[in-house]
Parts: structure tokens; sequence; C-alpha cells
């Protein structure tokens, strides 16, 4: 079963981060994908640029409004997302747990729709 | 065999459903893999025992025959619905396929079923509401109707809660399985946890209709007893003794109509002396692993500061010895624990045992 892991986690805490401590973070980041490639759980995964860069769209009476930032805005923001492949919500929650900024930040899991299931 | 009358046969069905209904739909979710399915399942298998039974006698294994007749009532359910519904149909052969699982019915099979389901119900991913809904309707088997007139709520809101939850466990996938022995701890903290909320519902019922709350005590009590059984880890028998501790001074607590009679108050002579003898072993077994967690300095607490007697007291020596604030989770715990610590220590020094 497919789970989707949305991280959420303060961006400014990662702004103000003293360069040797993101570089340690962002090692940390490569090793649990490694791993999780390596454990077979890995789909796909990215991180995303800051809200500050973020639009978003919206379609009303045929005509497409956008605005600048995030659609909420909230004290945590998503910052890149794991898609992985897991037996279960006890599997899921053990990768999950494993993402680094589950330390400082959340991570949201939830499971993927799968159409046409037979 | 020759066949019972009609009216023993009922009996027999009804005594086998209050004793063993629980444990055949543990099972039955096993092999089903759905809580609805296995549900109606179990109500089709005791309707087909009732006809059956009266027929040709009641079986050598009545548990592992109404498993056997569920799992089938419920492939015959899932065929009928794979008419309609394309996506049934591999769950249907898989469930025909299966070989039958008589040999997976001893006793140990059926234990862990139990646990698998206590488990499930109470998994952290879940609201807490919703795993006290879930496991009293599931494991206890409580009708919704008698969980939300326990917690002064609707039915509806509880039927509602126990439908998300259910819906959860199979959207998400919520294993039916007992955890692995990393995640044991945190895991049995969940269950305990709802034990004690069920207790504590029933205990500081001051009003209302008090008959229904000491039921949801002694159902609390009993779902203590069965996590013990299952699983006898050293903070599972501090909490039950602790339940029994509590539950052995609840009628001297409520002799006086609309008040609660405080302890330094209460006519000692009303205490429950068979529960409190009992829930002082658990807290002793408790101490002895070492393992002492909150439940099991709670029940030291109450099984000191009650009793006054010399064993008692030396219960509180001990749990004061080997506890420090910083043993205990989770870490909001530790304050509170640190002052009945300290109670515990100025008690022990009362009784002559402290240091």
């Amino acid at each position: 079963m497919k789970y989707l892991c949305l991280i959420y986690d303060d961006q400014s805490v990662w702004a103000k981060m003293p360069k040797g401590e993101s570089d340690k973070m962002m090692e940390e980041y490569f090793a649990f994908t490694e791993g999780i490639k390596q454990s077979g759980h890995l789909i796909k995964g990215d991180a995303l640029q800051p809200t500050s860069t973020a639009t978003t769209v919206r379609v009303r009476n045929g005509k497409i409004g956008t605005t600048d930032g995030p659609f909420a805005e909230t004290k945590e923001q998503l910052g890149g997302y794991y898609l992985i492949e897991a037996k279960d919500l006890n599997d899921a929650i053990q990768v999950a747990a494993k993402i680094p900024s589950a330390r400082f930040g959340s991570i949201e899991v939830r499971p993927v729709v799968e159409f046409n299931q037979q | 065999m020759a066949s019972d009358g009609a009216d023993d046969v009922r009996q027999r069905v009804d005594a086998i459903y209050r004793s063993d209904s629980r444990r055949v739909l543990a099972t039955l979710i096993r092999l089903l893999g759905d809580f609805d399915l296995a549900e109606e399942a179990l109500h089709d298998a005791f309707a087909a025992a009732i006809e059956s039974w009266a027929r040709d006698g009641v079986p050598a294994n009545p548990r592992a025959w109404l498993v056997s007749a569920g799992r089938f009532k419920a492939i015959d359910r899932l065929r009928q619905r794979a008419r309609f519904d394309a996506s049934l149909v591999s769950l249907t052969e898989q469930l025909g396929d299966a070989t039958s699982s008589m040999n997976e019915l001893d006793e140990d099979g059926v234990e862990d079923d139990r646990l698998r389901l206590i488990f499930t119900c109470c998994h952290p991913a879940l609201t807490p509401d919703a795993r006290v809904a879930l496991t009293l309707r599931e494991v206890c088997g409580l009708t919704t109707e008698e969980i939300a007139h326990a917690f002064l709520t609707s039915a509806p809101t509880v039927a509602q809660r126990i439908v998300r939850a259910k819906g959860k466990i199979r959207d998400a996938r919520i294993p039916y399985q007992i955890p692995s022995r990393a995640d044991l701890p945190e895991r049995l903290d969940a269950v305990l946890h709802v034990v004690y909320l069920v207790f504590n519902e029933g205990y500081s019922a001051s009003t209302g209709e008090s008959v229904v709350r000491q039921d949801l005590c002694a159902e609390a009590i009993r779902l203590g007893r069965l996590v013990v059984e299952l699983m006898p880890e050293a903070e599972a028998m501090g909490l039950l003794g602790l339940l029994l501790l509590h539950d052995s001074r609840r009628a001297a607590r409520n002799a006086v109509a609309g008040a609660l009679v405080l302890l330094d108050e209460q006519d000692r002579s009303l205490w429950n002396r068979e529960q409190i003898a009992e829930g002082v072993t658990l807290v002793e077994r408790a101490l002895g692993s070492r393992r002492v967690g909150p439940y099991t300095l709670q029940a030291a607490i109450a099984a000191g500061v009650g009793a006054g007697t010399e064993a008692a007291a030396k219960l509180v020596a001990t749990g004061s010895e080997i506890a420090t604030p910083e043993q205990m989770t989770p870490a909001g715990f530790a304050d509170f624990i640190k002052r009945d610590l300290e109670d515990m220590r100025a008690a022990a020094k009362l009784a002559g045992l402290g240091k």
C-alpha cells in the first residue's frame, strides 16, 4: 500500500540554521533516503522551495485567479514529501519516524487511494 | 449425540455467547480482515447454532464450530455481493481457498487473536475517544447505547466515533497484529490508558445513574484482568492492582447519598477485603519486577495509604526506594509522580519504614 509522508516544519528554523548544522541535516536526509531506497520503501521524494515561492491557483466562473502564497498560512509549512510503499500503517509509521524533520516538525502520513483495485 | 431440548440449546447458546462471543469475533476479524463483516458473521453463526445444535446436538468444541460457521456465512455474503461488486471477487476467492483454519484454533491462537483485537482497538493512530468506544464495543461487547449511556453522550455520537475508527482501520490499513517488542511499551501504554479512562469515567461519577457507571468500573476491571492474563507485564499488573484497590473502597466512598465520603471518614468495614488482598498481591508482583511505572506507583500509594497494614506500608517504602521521577513516562507525569513520591515517603516514615 502507498502512503504519502508530508513533512511539515518551521521553514524559518531552516533559514536561521548555521551552515554546519544545515549541512548535517542534509546529510541525515541523504542517509535516510538511501536507507529507505535499500529497504524498498521509497517510491519518490522531494524537498520543496519555501512558501514564499508558492502561488495558489483557483478557477471561478471559468476565470483563473492566482494569489501569492500558500493555501493556508500555518506555523509549520509543507516542506517536502516522501511517497513510500509500506506493508501497513505500522510499517509506514516506522519509516515516517525516521525522517529527520520528525524530531522538530511533524510528518503527516496519508494512505493513497488506489483506483482500479482488483 | 441425542438432540437436546430446544430450550436447553437456547440456554447453552446464550451462555456460550456471553463467555465466548468476543473470542469468536476476534478470530473472525483476523480471518476475514474486516470488522463489520466479522460482526455480521458472528451473528449469523450464533443464529445458525440455535437451529443446528437443536437438531444435531451441541458440538464438542462450540467455539471452533462457530468460527467455522461464521467464516462460511461470510463467504456466502461476499459471494452474493461480488455479483454486484467486481472488486470483491478476489477477496471471496481468497477466503474460499484458504484451507480450513481449524488448526489455528488452538488456545494460543485464540488468545493471540484477543490481543490483536485489543491492540488494534487501542491503536495510537485513533483518537482516545474512539479507542475507548471501540474497545468497549468490540472487546467488551457493550452495545452502542450502553456506551453512550455510560459516557453521558448520545448513541449517534458513539456510533459515529466507531464508524470513523473502523473506517480508518480499513483505509489507512492499521494491521491486526500484536506489536513488535520494540513498539510494545508505547503500545501497551495506549491499551492501559484506555482501561484507566474507562475506570475513571465510572469511578469519578458522583451524579447520574450510578448503576451504569458502576458497571463501567466492573468492565474496566474485567478488561484489566484480560490484559494481565494475556500479557502479564508489570504495568498491566500495577494498573489492575490500582483499579481493584480503588474499587474496594467504592461502597464506603458512596455510603452517604449524594456526597463522597473521604478516606479518613470512611467506614472501613465496608471495604472489600478480597479486592484489597488481590490488589496488594498484584502491586507486590509489579514492584518485584523492578520495572516500575506510574500505574504501579499509584497502586502502591493506594495500597499503602488506605490499608495502613505493615505489608502495605512496606510496599510504599519499596516503591519510593526504587522509583525516581525520571523513570516515569510520559514526561507530563513527572511532576505528578514527584508529588506522589513525597507523599509515599511521608507515609512510609509514618509507618516507621522510611529512611
